[in-house]
């Protein structure tokens, strides 16, 4: 029980990522995350505004047990596998987010500048998280996938199209960790 | 219920994800500052030994459930799409510190904003949606 509530390694986790990716295969469908926005968005309606959300979203069951899969699984993560939330972080990282006004830096998995009850409820706290979902959202779709579909399923099976978008995603978050997050705080 | 299989793959994947930290806001932080090895470990070795289970798919030495060959769908080409697509995923991703899969596993530890996170990304799914054939690819 101890191994399960620590932390586990970074050569723990490639290897388990790489046994989801091929049980989901083997069970017949095609890894990825991102296309359940748009599942959700046509069991919402959303057929009404544009015909890209005329699907059948009943073909995506699996899908969308797998994400209430990940839901439940999140629920037990955090009740009862993660006593412990700290992270190693480098030194410098720390210093730097001090500097920026955070505290309890690497104590938890979401700063409380960000993810905190009176943050999120504070009108520049609630649209950084609702932005940042838009462009999320967007973004997979314009792109075509997200870190499971392409930075993982694209790239190991050698997709050109996955490799570019991996590359636009480090543009985008390097653009939002070295410039916008000093901006924001 | 064939596809409960697919609730305990979620179950199990939402586990490894928040145990390797791979859900923290901080992990990604460093990430994309170049600070730390641990993503790039957890990512690359992900990538690595899923590249080997590709290839034993094209050969058939692994066929799935049924006995069907095993072909992963062909990614949409376009070089805008994906860099432009790709750069707005990453701002969303940078800031938030929340991908696709992570934002419905961040449900569980810190429910409010992720629903923000989420109720955003389908809104920008839907603008997506909307715009779709306007957009260049």
């Amino acid at each position: 029980m101890d191994i399960i509530l620590q932390p586990w390694a970074w050569y723990v986790g490639g290897p388990l990522i790489a046994i989801s990716l091929l049980l989901y295969f083997y069970f017949g469908q095609n890894f990825g995350a991102s296309t359940n926005f748009e599942t959700l968005c046509t069991m919402a309606g959303a057929d009404r505004f544009s015909d890209y959300f005329k699907k059948d979203w009943k073909d995506r069951d699996f899908a969308l047990l797998f994400v209430v899969g990940l839901i439940i699984g999140g629920f037990i993560s955090a009740y009862f596998l993660t006593p412990n939330q700290t992270i190693d972080l480098n030194p410098k990282t720390v210093t730097e987010l001090s500097d920026l006004g955070f505290s309890n830096i690497g104590n938890q998995y979401f700063p409380d500048e960000i993810f905190g009850d009176d943050v999120v409820f504070s009108l520049k706290g609630f649209l950084i998280l609702l932005i940042s979902g838009v462009f999320v959202g967007f973004g997979t779709r314009y792109a075509g996938g997200c870190t499971s579909g392409h930075a993982i399923t694209g790239l190991s099976s050698l997709q050109l199209p996955s490799l570019l978008a991996v590359i636009g995603f480090f543009i985008g978050g390097i653009i939002a960790t070295w410039f916008i997050i000093p901006l924001l705080f | 219920m064939k596809n409960i299989k697919f609730l305990f793959l979620g179950i199990f994947f939402a586990i490894v994800l928040s145990k390797t930290q791979a859900i923290s806001w901080f992990r990604f932080y460093e990430m994309f500052k170049f600070q730390s090895f641990h993503m790039y470990g957890i990512i690359g070795g992900a990538v690595i030994i899923s590249a080997i289970f590709m290839q034993l798919f094209k050969s058939g030495k692994i066929k799935d459930i049924n006995g069907n060959r095993i072909v992963p769908k062909p990614k949409k080409k376009g070089f805008i799409r994906t860099i432009l697509g790709g750069t707005f995923f990453g701002l969303g991703w940078g800031i938030s510190g929340a991908c696709a899969a992570p934002i419905f596993v961040i449900l569980g530890f810190k429910l409010a904003p992720a629903l923000i996170l989420l109720v955003g990304a389908l809104l920008g799914t839907l603008i997506y949606g909307v715009l779709s054939k306007k957009l260049p690819n």
